[in-house]
């Protein structure tokens, strides 16, 4: 079967140099920063492909580049066959388009306050031009809150109810794909494991696909099928869920997993993780992972390794087996 | 057995508002001893910061302590204004926030904010307190500390401003240590690194901690006891591993119930219905009961269940067993 979503050799790069003048007058060169990096992963339909990695592995601008918000520099993204980076036929882009809905971690920030509910929730239909009888009020009672919330205002909701509300709006154009953003990091548990149950609800429900962005390896274990661990913008490893949890290949992985908190962990004393992510604007040459490599060689520092399988992994490291 | 660093006793606090007096924490008592961490968890608007901020005397008002006395190596501090609050913060209890840049002044250097702080709480001279500034810095593990010294806030990563932060808040040796969600806004990696340093500082300078946190394996691997508060009250305060494994309190049960770890292989998580009430629409008797599958209608009458009042563990009527918690295994 042909999946429903297709990334290829995405890349993406910043300009982040100071503005012209600045640069003429100190003299300082272009400064590029490289944020994705030759990224390729497909999500069959029905699935939830998870994305993670530390701050500023490029994870945002990867689901950004897959909803369309931003152009990828080099490479595609293919959503129903079509690339809506270079698609002509606006009939093509407007059905893929309405199939694509996106969620984003803050569920303040993300709901006009001053529009009622049944507003913020009808918007991208109403926007689509079409909007069934009473669509809000179905929507709402689909992600467990009622009808008669339609016409309160976001401020009379709790952190988990307005990511409700945000869900159900994602809802309103049908679509296929949600790519969610962080969905639930701003949420406490207890209102985490209502979201993401309800997520998983509709999935089975509606036929959902998801790509869900996330830095908790916990979320990540309970929701993904497939799982593809960032560095520095780069794929380092992708592997089934269960593959990567029970035999991380990638020493990035390992590290990840060893310096997440345990929930048997008590008194446990672990050798914390050395060093930080570096300057994604000058990465480390070779493999961007080797000063903190516990396995790096000469060879890691100069040679990026290539994608390669390992077992069930996909894993970009020389000396991963 | 020796005294506690800090002793919260029947700790309240209010804010008057228009539609009347709200209490975010309401009859708090916990101790905590030196070189003992205690966490601090609970849904948001719990009370957690609420009862932190209590205790450095640092309320915004309206909200003010009305209730309750609050004792640092056996001093009472409660009642303290002005400079002897200032005096006692700093010296002797050092904070750590959440976003490292509310604890640093922008504009100065790293090392000349040490330094002041030392000079301030410590009686040394220049030269002695430089030398300390030096080997604070060193101390949280920042590399080329001495360059370091003349760097702003600014110049540092998250992580390495977090340590700067810890470095500031132990360099007057202080015996009590808030630490407010000092991980939240770092990456797990970093995460791993400042928990591990904290747990270090605090049992090599026998430092009293209480860490407040939403995340439960922080606690797990940091804390000794843990403190589970609920709309402003305690609901369960015992040894960590007790709260973890073997909840007490429906609503300690539940938060622990919905981490995904606790549910691993499963296809739902477990989940606690509904949400915490607002301080404006508190239920009587047990604030959790239109949450508590266990509730009866004890629990929905007035006085509620305390510490106190109960086995001294669970603010509850009807604790769980490790049979009730079997039998939910069980059938899940
Ligand atoms: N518009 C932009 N201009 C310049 N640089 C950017 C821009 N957007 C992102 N970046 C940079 O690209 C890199 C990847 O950022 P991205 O937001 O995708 O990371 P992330 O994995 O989502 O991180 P986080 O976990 O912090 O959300 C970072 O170094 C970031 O600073
Ligand atoms: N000025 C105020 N007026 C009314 N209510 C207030 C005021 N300041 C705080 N509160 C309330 O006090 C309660 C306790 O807040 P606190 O900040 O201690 O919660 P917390 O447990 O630290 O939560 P979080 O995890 O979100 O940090 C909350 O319900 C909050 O809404
Ligand atoms: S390629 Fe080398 S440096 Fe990179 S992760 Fe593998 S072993 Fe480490
Ligand atoms: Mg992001
Ligand atoms: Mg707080």
């Amino acid at each position: 079967m042909k999946p429903l979503v297709s990334v290829t050799h995405l890349t993406r790069i910043f300009d982040v140099s100071k503005p012209w003048l600045n640069r003429v007058i100190e003299r300082l060169p272009k400064s590029l920063l490289t944020a994705v990096s030759d990224v390729s992963f497909d999500i069959p339909q029905n699935s939830v492909y998870a994305l993670v990695g530390e701050s500023g592995s490029g994870k945002s601008t990867i689901g950004k580049m897959v909803v369309g918000l931003l152009p990828p520099t080099e490479g595609s993204v293919t959503i129903e066959g079509v690339d809506l980076a270079r698609e002509q036929d606006p009939e093509k882009i407007e059905k893929v388009r309405s199939d694509i809905q996106m969620i984003f971690q803050d569920p303040y920030a993300s709901l006009n306050p001053r529009w009622r509910v049944k507003d913020i929730i009808e918007e991208p239909a109403v926007a689509q031009g079409k909007k069934p009888e009473a669509l809000a009020e179905r929507l709402l009672e689909q992600v467990g809150l009622a009808a008669e919330d339609a016409g309160k205002f976001p401020h009379e909701f709790s952190g988990g109810q307005r990511q409700r509300i945000c869900i159900a709006r994602a809802l309103a154009s049908e679509p296929r794909l949600i790519v969610c953003d962080e969905p639930t990091s701003a949420l406490d548990v207890s209102v985490q494991a209502q979201v993401l149950n309800l997520m998983s609800d509709l999935r089975e429900d509606l036929g959902l696909t998801y790509l869900f962005i996330t830095h908790d390896l916990t979320v990540v274990q309970h929701m993904a099928d497939t799982v593809g661990v960032l560095y520095l913008g780069r794929l380092v490893e992708e592997a089934p869920r269960e593959a990567l949890f029970a035999d991380p290949k990638h020493p990035y992985t390992r590290m990840l997993f060893d310096a997440a908190p345990k929930m048997d962990g008590f008194g446990r004393e672990i050798e914390p993780p050395e060093g930080e992510i570096p300057d994604p604007i000058n990465p480390p040459p070779g493999c961007a992972f080797h000063p903190r490599c516990p396995l790096a060689t000469d060879l890691c520092k100069r040679e990026r390794p290539e994608p390669r399988l390992v077992g069930a992994s996909k894993v970009a490291c020389h000396h991963a087996e | 057995m020796t005294d506690p660093v800090l002793s919260v006793r029947n700790l309240t606090v209010e804010i008057p508002t228009r539609r009347g007096v709200l209490r975010p924490v309401d009859g708090v008592s916990y101790d905590i001893a030196a070189g003992e961490i205690l966490g601090v968890v609970g849904e948001s608007g719990a009370g957690k910061s609420m009862t932190g901020n209590a205790v450095i005397g640092l309320l915004d008002p309206p909200a003010r302590i009305t209730g309750g006395e609050i004792h640092l190596l056996g001093e009472r501090i409660d009642q303290l204004k002005g400079e002897a609050l200032r005096k006692i913060r700093g010296k002797k209890i050092g904070m750590i926030f959440q976003d490292p840049l509310t604890s640093l002044n922008p504009l100065l250097k790293v090392g000349e904010q040490l330094t002041e702080t030392i000079l301030a709480h410590l009686p040394v001279s220049q030269s002695d307190a430089e030398a300390r500034a030096l080997a604070a810095l060193e101390e949280v593990g920042i590399p080329a500390a001495t360059q370091r010294l003349n760097s702003y806030p600014h110049e540092f990563s998250g992580g390495m401003r977090q340590r700067v932060v810890i470095a500031l808040a132990l360099c007057a040796e202080p015996s009590l240590v808030i630490a407010d969600e000092p991980t939240t806004a770092l990456d797990v990696s970093v995460q791993a690194q400042i928990i591990a340093l904290l747990k270090r500082l605090c049992r090599e300078r026998g430092t009293a901690v209480m860490l407040v946190t939403h995340d439960m394996g922080v606690i797990a691997e940091a804390a000794d006891r843990v403190a589970v508060m609920y709309a402003g009250r305690l609901a369960e305060l015992a040894p960590v591993q007790q709260v973890v494994q073997a909840p007490q309190h429906p609503y300690t049960d539940g938060l622990m119930g919905s981490t995904p770890l606790a549910s691993l292989g499963q296809k739902r998580l477990r989940q606690i219905p509904g949400s915490m009430p607002r301080l404006t629409a508190l239920p009587d008797g047990c604030a959790f009961h239109p949450r508590c599958q266990r509730a009866t209608d004890r629990c929905r009458s007035n006085p509620g269940p305390t510490l106190a009042a109960c086995n001294g563990r669970a603010a509850c009527w009807h604790p769980l067993t490790d049979e009730d918690r079997a039998a939910r295994e069980a059938t899940a």
